[in-house]
């Protein structure tokens, strides 16, 4: 085994381990339980960061590793596992590893006190565990079974609170939604599996690129979406988002790690990898999906009151913008704004996490237990208070609103490209795709100021509770210092300028895309160069557009809002916003309701008639029959023909006993007679 | 008196009234001399039969000689039991001798 292959293993099973010990032993160092976790944590962020400086060796062979072991063998058939480490791995390998550690860092600050402390820390470790597995691994079913662990890490994650009604059935939400989307991810994997024999990725594409589907195309297409299928579910994307916006029950700090930077970016990440052998058509599948997401949740996000909400709808907005830019062939731009937004993203709910701190600090201080302390008409002003967690929060939004000199603006404006020279080469409607690009660049624009506005600007919604507001300790605020720096578009254009055109790092290391269906990878990047330009102009108007209504709105108070929402109301665009465009309202009447008036029906047909009308009647049958073949047997066998014949033979016994007198004489004569008897009967003869 | 069917009408008659000795008396000596006359009607036939039965040799006189023979042994051995019985019970009535009924 070589270094890389130890490393790999170690990376993955280190979080393991952790997992193992604050499990089993977490209780053994009380509240110090954490640094276990944490030194894992920084191993495995010190053997990533190995992994990432490779990246920077010129003459490195890609891919860095591919091992892959036997698991099990059945006939002909053989499962493989194995690890494949290219650019791509590494560059994901050090976005969770990183955000991981900051996360662990974060959460011993916010989660001090609780009565689970070292379990939550077991989850977390269990979760990276599942997540690296996604990432390291070479082949769909590898991947698929990691895919489960992490969807029952978030599972734990969601319903970590599990006393409070609405995060127990926030996980049972999440767990289900993301099955759907598996079934199609399994149902997927076995199609391409039974034509081209492998779940290898890598042999999955080069049996593609060797014309394993010639002439049957639309099956990959099938078979394409059908595995993409699984990134909607975890990605959340439409239709099956639902169930982001309730995962925010979890803990602040599961938020950013799980349902903003990493396990959502699992969706992004297995379409980046499957992106070689999705067919066109599929692509356009996956691009209008995306789409469709980053508009909806756009809108949905801008009337939301609670501001971890607005942050959840901005992630599936956000997520959406990648998919639909894997989705129009802008391989590269889609896995940088993974990046991208996982820092900022992160750095965003973190910062969200410490307001929500501090404001649970100061009504606990205040005895207040009815206040929500994530509703944002409780907070404003709160700038003077908590200056660092401000600053950190308005560069991450200035980020992900893709101002320039902000990570944001650079993977944001390379989608956007993507969009518009999709819709040059392909005219007609897909001009929804720059549409919804372009709309949902200016509605983050302008939701994001207006949480910024409203929870720091201003004069304090509630006085009482403003005053006992406080800055959160340095294990909180640190990580939010490293992830804003983070958001800076200089970590990321060094040392060209754009990390994207010819020269930059990230083409070097990631590469242009590979493409083996059909699509002509040169022709997409070339139209992407083309509209880069064009795309970054719009976008920086849409973007002032945005920044400056939302200032109009809420930081200059030109607009009355209330009265707005009234207008808008009149053709019930308002409430539409409010109330998610009534998708879980959708979904409760036209899949829930059904089915529990299906399942009542089924229930009412097995028991009030199945089981109460026909078990319980053969029951009766059985007790009556039974009574009435007791009485035959016992009046009528036992009684008369059982006792009949002992009592025939009692009777002739008595009768015969007569005779047995003794008298040798008697017996004499009786035989004599008997003689005469016999001799008489035989003279007949 | 010279045909085979009067010699069985007076062994019958012999035999028949041994048998009534037999079932009705109850003094044993009187049993035992029923017995005598159940042998002795057999002899009767046998001889009979071996003159009327077309027999050239002295089969049926021979059987009888040993039936003689037999009913000495049998009646010495009878009288034997009878006097055991008559020491022990006082009496030679057989209803006397029912210690082994039940």
């Amino acid at each position: 085994m070589d270094n890389s292959t130890l490393f790999a293993l170690l990376i993955l099973f280190l979080p393991f381990t952790a997992f193992l010990y604050q499990l089993f032993f977490g209780n053994k160092l009380g509240p110090q339980t954490h640094f276990v976790s944490l030194g894992i944590m920084a191993v495995v962020l010190a053997l990533s960061l190995g992994f990432f400086f490779q990246l920077f060796d010129y003459h490195l062979t890609d891919p860095i590793l591919d091992v892959s072991g036997e698991w099990f063998s059945t006939g002909a058939f053989t499962l493989e596992l194995g690890f494949y480490i290219d650019k791509v791995t590494v560059i994901m390998l050090m976005v969770v590893s990183l955000i991981s550690f900051l996360v662990h860092l974060y959460s011993t600050a916010y989660m001090k006190d609780d009565s689970r402390y070292s379990r939550y820390f077991s989850f977390l470790g269990l979760f990276t565990f599942s997540m690296n597995g996604i990432v390291l691994s070479n082949s769909l079913i590898m991947m698929y079974l990691f895919w489960e662990l992490v969807g029952l890490s978030s599972y734990l994650l969601i319903g970590f609170w599990f006393e409070k009604n609405s995060a127990a059935n926030a996980c049972k939400k999440a767990f289900l939604t993301n099955r759907v989307g598996d079934i199609g991810m399994f149902i997927g994997m076995l199609l391409i599996f039974f034509t081209v024999g492998t779940f290898s990725i890598n042999g999955i594409t080069d049996a593609v690129a060797s014309g394993a589907f010639e002439g049957n195309m639309q099956l990959l297409s099938i078979a394409g979406i059908l595995v993409f299928m699984g990134a909607v579910g975890k990605s959340a994307q439409f239709p099956l988002h639902i169930w982001l916006p309730d995962a925010m029950e979890g803990p602040t700090p599961v938020s950013a790690l799980i349902h903003a930077a990493t396990m959502v970016a699992a969706g992004v990440y297995m379409t980046v990898r499957i992106f070689p052998f999705l067919t066109p058509d599929a692509l356009q599948f996956v691009a209008v999906i995306g789409g469709i997401t980053a508009l909806g949740a756009a809108i949905i996000a801008i009337t939301q009151m609670d501001i971890k909400a607005v942050l959840a709808y901005s992630t599936i907005s956000q997520l959406g913008y990648m998919i639909m830019a894997l989705g129009v062939g802008a391989y590269q731009a889609g896995f940088f704004h993974l990046v991208t937004h996982a820092m900022f993203k992160a750095c965003l709910f973190l910062c969200s996490g410490s307001v929500i701190h501090a404001m649970h600090h100061s009504l606990h201080h205040l005895d207040d237990h009815h206040t929500d302390p994530q509703d944002m008409s409780n907070m404003g002003g709160l700038r003077s208070k908590m200056p660092i967690t401000y600053t950190a929060m308005l560069i991450s939004t200035l980020a992900i609103s893709g101002v320039p000199f902000f990570s944001g603006f650079l993977s944001k404006d390379a989608i956007l490209a993507g969009t518009l020279s999709y819709y040059h080469a392909h005219h007609g409607w897909t001009i929804f795709l720059p549409i919804a690009g372009f709309g949902a660049a200016m509605m983050t624009a302008f939701y994001m100021f207006r949480l910024i506005f409203k929870t720091f600007h201003g004069d304090p919604n509630k006085k009482v509770i403003h005053e006992h507001i406080h800055e959160s300790p340095l294990a909180m605020t640190a990580p939010l210092i490293i992830l804003s720096v983070l958001s800076l578009a200089v970590v990321f254009t060094l040392p060209y300028i754009n990390p994207l055109d010819g020269y930059g790092w990230l083409t070097h290391a990631v590469g242009t895309g590979v493409h083996v269906a059909g699509l002509d990878m040169n022709h997409v990047n070339e139209g992407i160069h083309h509209a880069h330009y064009d795309a970054m102009n719009i976008s920086l108007i849409v973007v002032i557009i945005g920044i400056l209504v939302s200032s109009l709105f809420y930081f200059f108070k030109k607009i009355n809002v209330e009265k707005l929402a009234g207008v808008m109301n009149l053709i019930g665009l308002y409430s539409l916003s409010k109330n998610k465009f009534y998708i879980d309202t959708i979904y409760n009447t036209l899949l829930y309701k059904p089915f529990m008036w299906f399942s009542k029906l089924a229930s009412i047909i097995d028991w009030d008639i199945y089981d109460q009308k026909i078990v319980d009647a053969w029951g009766w049958i059985t007790i009556k029959i039974s009574v009435k073949s007791g009485e035959a047997d016992y009046n009528w066998l036992d009684q008369k023909i059982v006792d009949g014949f002992g009592k025939f033979a009692n009777y002739f016994g008595n009768e015969l006993r007569a005779t047995q007198s003794g008298v040798v004489q008697n017996y004499l004569m009786g035989g004599i007679v008997g003689l005469v008897a016999i001799i008489l009967i035989f003279q007949q003869f | 008196m010279n045909s085979l069917e009067s010699y069985l009408v007076i062994s019958s008659i012999l035999f028949s009234l041994g048998i009534f000795g037999i079932v009705t008396r109850r003094n044993a000596i009187a049993i035992l001399m029923g017995i005598e006359l159940i042998l002795n009607s057999a002899n009767i036939n046998f001889v009979a039969f071996n003159r009327f039965g077309g027999m050239q040799k002295l089969d049926g006189h021979i059987f009888t000689i040993f039936v003689i023979v037999l009913a000495a042994a049998e009646a010495a051995v009878a009288l034997a039991i009878i006097i055991n019985l008559f020491k022990n019970a006082g009496s030679v009535d057989v209803d006397e001798a029912n210690t082994l009924k039940g």
